[in-house]
């Protein structure tokens, strides 16, 4: 009898142990993978990057509630969950890239760089260097992503402050203005000095531009180049019910990922794409029905996603520990739509697209779903975590953080 | 029979002005599927970081509906918290809806999903002026 009550509780104990190693955190994943909960409730995690030593940098939206904005984890017994985590700054931002013993973060305003020391901690917490400052913060798309090229040039998205450029923002039937003079200051991808102290728009150059909103970028470096995501424009349908139903809407415009070399235009605000017709479509507010076409000398992009899902991070895998066909390929965290209402939300999961010498190879496919904990999202109050970081660790784990309540999850393949 | 009358008056009354209030909350239902759903939600709980929630929004049921009137006819986009929170999307102004029908749009938002609260008449939108 005793026997049969050990056996029994150590099958329970067994089971136990397989479901929480089974979970997953919640996720659903390619065979082969898994994934645990790295860190949760921080607070509204953005960009996150992580140092060779594995030690993970989150940048918070606002101020947490113990009011830290950069938050340090170190998961020192290697179980998957961060076991010391600190933090300073008393910003909100988005931005986070760390090089060598140097951590960038970003306001929505500006650039700041902090020292690490050999632990990774930082030494300089509340005395950062001002790299860049002055940058237009208008509310609207005013987040401030920022990655650097192997020089330690720093690239930062300045999102335009308006939809399509209308006279009056999001005011139906306004026209949009000719040229757009937003794109003076915003819209588009600024390229700096990763060490010049205090410069402004005036030290800085337009490395691209008719770019609406872009959260994702990324150097690659088999290519050399820069690579974005940019969001599409919204509200189609509202304020042209006449060239678009909401079933159109929910699907146009696609959400476009562009490489970008200096000097690069990719259309915004004149055109949007049609993943449809495969075409650069004239803006409504610029005399387009849904039907002409438009600024034939800009960019058409290198993938094409589905409408208003929001790319929020692009990341090129360098490492090994993934499969091949996942080496030198592209995730991207999509954050969910609001947009489609009255259509059931999309987008809540990371994304794969494969490439090959620096060209997609394949179609995109969702990687890693589940993080909304409900499969229909009726309204994004409801998802309970939002993909918007990405990063790689050291080993070649791939963590995604959420900027909903803070989670990090951190995937990895079990060979 | 003569106490009967005043009696079936203020029936009378009772119905007709449910009856109206049901017109107004239907008229209002009508407004926000086609002006506000797309950004506010079907279920009032706006976006995170974009668009302002107008469920369990305090300055949606509070009692200042001269600033709810205006920002319905002028739209608004200034940094002001709401609970706490920062939306960072620009409101489209909306000039072209009639007094009644505002009205009827704040009275359906402000009686809908968890939110209860005073019914908004039309003389209190007329006086709040146009700019």
């Amino acid at each position: 009898m005793k026997k049969i009550q050990n056996f029994l509780l150590l099958s329970i104990l067994m089971m136990a142990c397989t479901a929480k190693a089974q979970d997953n955190a919640g996720l659903r994943l390619p065979a082969g993978f898994s994934a645990t909960l790295f860190a949760n409730n921080i607070g509204s995690s953005r960009h996150i990057a992580i140092t060779p030593s594995g030690v993970v940098f989150a940048k918070l939206n606002a101020p947490n509630k113990d009011g830290k904005s950069i938050i340090r984890l170190a998961d020192a017994n290697k179980d998957g969950v961060a076991d010391q985590i600190t933090g300073w700054g008393n910003y909100g931002g988005t931005g986070i890239y760390v090089r060598g013993n140097k951590l960038y973060a970003s306001s929505d305003q500006g650039i700041f760089l902090y020292q690490l020391n050999d632990q990774d901690e930082v030494v300089n917490p509340n005395a950062p260097k001002v790299i860049v400052k002055d940058l237009i913060d208008r509310r609207q798309h005013s987040s401030k992503s920022i990655t650097l090229d192997p020089q330690g040039n720093i690239y930062v998205n300045i999102g335009a402050y308006s939809n399509a450029c209308q006279e009056k923002d999001r005011m139906p039937g306004s026209k949009g203005m000719m040229p757009c003079p937003i794109l003076d200051s915003a819209g588009g991808i600024w390229k700096f000095d990763g060490q010049k102290e205090n410069q402004v728009y005036g030290d800085g150059k337009r490395y691209a531009t008719g770019l609406r909103n872009v959260i994702g970028l990324d150097w690659n470096n088999q290519t050399n180049s820069l690579f974005v995501t940019q969001h599409g424009r919204d509200q189609l349908n509202s304020f042209y019910p006449q060239y678009y139903s909401d079933n159109q809407n929910a699907e146009l415009p696609a959400e476009t990922m562009y490489e970008v070399k200096e000097g690069d235009d990719c259309g915004w605000p004149y055109v949007y794409y049609d993943p449809y017709q495969k075409k650069k479509i004239l803006s409504p507010e610029y005399g387009g029905d849904g039907k002409k076409e438009g600024a034939p000398n800009a960019l058409n992009p290198t993938v094409a996603f589905p409408a208003h899902m929001a790319p929020m991070s692009l990341l090129f895998y360098k490492g090994n520990q993934f499969p091949e066909k996942y080496q030198q390929g592209a995730f991207i965290a999509f954050h969910g739509s609001w947009n489609r209402a009255p259509l059931p939300q999309e987008g809540y999961f990371v994304a794969f697209v494969p490439f090959k010498n620096g060209k997609p190879s394949g179609d995109w496919e969702i990687f890693a779903n589940g993080f909304a904990g409900t499969d229909i999202v009726t309204n994004p109050r409801l998802a309970k975590a939002r993909p918007c970081g990405l990063a790689e660790g050291p080993d070649g784990s791939l963590y995604v953080c959420d900027d909903n309540k803070g989670a990090i999850f951190k995937i990895s393949f079990n060979k | 029979m003569k106490y009967l009358i005043p009696f079936c008056l203020i029936g009378l009354a009772v119905f007709s002005s449910e009856k109206l209030a049901a017109q107004n909350m239907a008229n209002g239902k009508k407004i926000y599927e086609l002006r506000c759903l797309v950004c506010h939600q079907a279920d009032g709980g706006g976006v995170p970081n974009m668009n302002a929630p107008l469920d369990g929004a305090s300055n949606v049921v509070g009692n200042d509906i001269a600033r709810m009137v205006k920002i319905i006819r002028n739209g608004y986009n200034e940094r002001v918290a709401l609970d706490g929170f920062y939306y960072s999307n620009a409101m489209t102004a909306n000039p072209d809806l009639k007094d009644a029908d505002i009205a009827d749009v704040l009275t359906y938002i402000r009686n809908s999903w968890s939110n209860k609260a005073s019914k908004v008449t039309l003389a209190q939108v007329q006086k709040v002026k146009k700019k």
